[in-house]
């Protein structure tokens, strides 16, 4: 489901008032560039904790998210004993696999998808005259610590189902293991920002960046024999969703693909991972060369 | 526009789903939870066409003019700050029932065989049970909301409202396919299933005529309890408001 971009702005209204103490220290010599990232996630972290109470609700509701996710799969499972050829621990690997890596890129990039407003209220105009990089300025500016707690448990997730699904602990599988959400963390981190960077076009792109990033790991998160025709072709192989869970998990379950793919594509993620994020670089580029501020 | 196509990306996604789960269900000689193939592809699309129209999530309004100190203006009107809300979302609404929920339907049809309902009553009843779903979505939004009177930041309180009246409210998974201790705990002990669950089921034709009304009733009863906690929730805030700023 979409996660609703509900939440009112206060953190990035918080570190940019934060910003000049940071950047005053540009003209210190000894201040490293490091050193400013530091200053900036820092306050930016203090930001986020200051209203306790919601900071801490905020939390607990990024694991209810997940817990929702996971609960959806227990409660199908509940009404039958098999989804679409694969049992309860075999789906749950495949769900596990790809909200690890989901909850990855949710935590390093995930707020890129405020970039709309990031350009509505003109933080990005602020941001690009800072001799600093656009893209990690923003990321710094805005990171989603609240969401640590969805990593934490979606690694729990995982851990439990590869061991219910009776994943077999050789070299290669637990390669994979730790591979594959990587992998994830990397493919959809440029889906990420390659669909929020619409937005240096089209103030309200939101909605479809959501429908790719999160319609994305929804469709990763059960075993693709689920889906059918030309939307599985479309999710799984041209826009490579398939590779950020199922086929892994095909391999580390010691079963050939019922669709019939060969059992080697459950090891081309990194490839993928690379040639996704060269993309995402270029779209990134192109919108932050042709940007040209809002009208008013 | 933008969020039709979400809606419609996440009717795919649940339409295959839940076919699976049919698929899995007639398999073995039966229906999951009283649902065959063809109500659950309707109730998906239903589903995700009514987001729109009962706006789910996404509605901060109140608490930003809260934050913002604007709400005292709401005050100086001749209109009750809850209607001052309501009726404007009822206009909404009316406006997202020809947008947003007529295309999930539109695209769940062509790409799926839908379940038409088959008794003529059932269409008034639905009609009626959106509307109440609205009511109750739009109290349960106000009060979410209204939590911003105290707490000043409400995200966390907006977010909870979120993941309930997603889950809960029927929209990841029907809640008949819950255990039926748990099912009736939540259609009794809580106003999310009134959101979506309800007026899906009455659509799918998942109970017998008597069992539509008695579900529209629930809803009735939901409306009017949360309408008046809105009303109370005013009202005390309106008592120990203060305005910040100068």
């Amino acid at each position: 489901m979409a996660e609703p971009s509900a939440a009112p702005a206060a953190a990035p209204a918080a570190a940019d008032r934060t910003v000049p103490v940071a950047a005053g220290g540009v003209a210190d010599a000894s201040t490293s560039t490091a050193a400013i990232y530091r200053a900036l996630l820092r306050a930016q972290v203090r930001a986020q904790a200051s209203y306790r109470a919601s900071f801490v609700l905020d939390l607990a509701s990024n694991v209810i998210f997940l817990g929702a996710d996971l609960l959806t799969v227990l409660v199908l499972f509940h009404q039958v004993p098999a989804l679409a050829g694969f049992t309860l621990a075999e789906s749950l690997l495949v769900f596990g696999l790809a909200a690890l890596g989901f909850a990855l890129a949710d935590l390093a990039v995930g707020n890129i998808e405020r970039m709309k407003q990031h350009v509505r209220t003109g933080l990005l105009d602020a941001v690009l005259i800072r001799p600093l990089g656009v893209l990690s300025q923003l990321l710094v500016l805005d990171l989603g610590v609240r969401r640590v707690g969805r990593v934490i448990t979606s690694t729990a997730v995982l851990a439990v189902a590869a061991y219910q699904a009776g994943v077999r602990p050789t070299p290669a599988n637990l390669l994979l293991l730790v591979v594959t959400p990587l992998v994830g963390a990397v493919f959809f981190s440029s889906v990420f920002v390659a669909t929020a960077t619409v937005a240096f076009w089209w103030v309200e792109s939101g909605e479809l960046s959501a429908a790719l990033t999160y319609g994305g790991r929804d469709f990763t998160s059960y075993p693709m024999t689920v889906y059918g025709g030309w939307f599985r072709h479309l999710l799984a192989f041209g826009l490579g969703f398939g590779l950020v869970a199922y086929y892994p998990a095909l391999i580390l379950l010691d079963r050939p693909d019922p669709i019939g793919a060969p059992a080697w594509l459950g090891w081309c993620g990194p490839l993928l991972a690379l040639i996704a994020a060269g993309l995402a670089a270029l779209v990134w580029r192109t919108g932050v060369r042709h940007y040209r501020s809002t009208g008013s | 526009m933008a969020a039709t196509v979400t809606n419609t990306m996440f009717g795919f996604l649940r339409t295959y789903v839940m076919l699976a789960v049919a698929g899995s269900a007639a398999a073995l000689g039966g229906q999951a939870a009283g649902y065959d193939a063809p109500r659950l592809v309707t109730y998906v699309w239903a589903g995700q066409g009514l987001i729109g129209v009962v706006l789910l999530w996404g509605w901060t309004d109140l608490a930003d003019r809260i934050r913002s100190g604007d709400v005292v203006t709401d005050l100086l009107r001749p209109v009750h700050p809850v209607l001052g809300y309501l009726l404007p979302d009822l206009g909404r609404a009316a406006y997202a029932l020809l947008t947003r929920f007529t295309v999930p339907i539109a695209v769940g049809a062509l790409a799926f065989d839908m379940y038409v309902p088959r008794r003529a009553a059932t269409y008034p009843l639905f009609a009626v049970s959106v509307l109440l779903a609205l009511l109750v979505c739009f109290a349960g939004r106000f009060l979410a909301n209204a939590a911003a009177y105290w707490l000043l930041d409400s995200r966390g309180v907006l977010m909870t409202w979120a993941v309930c009246a997603g889950v809960l409210g029927g929209l990841y998974f029907p809640i008949r396919f819950l255990p039926d201790w748990a099912a009736a705990a939540l259609y009794f002990g809580t106003p999310f299933p009134s959101l979506l669950q309800v007026p899906l089921d009455v659509l799918v034709e998942r109970d017998p005529p008597l069992s539509q009304l008695g579900l529209l009733g629930l809803q009735a009863g939901w409306a009017v309890l949360l309408l008046w906690g809105c009303v109370a929730v005013q009202r005390r805030a309106e008592r120990r408001l203060v305005v910040q700023g100068g």
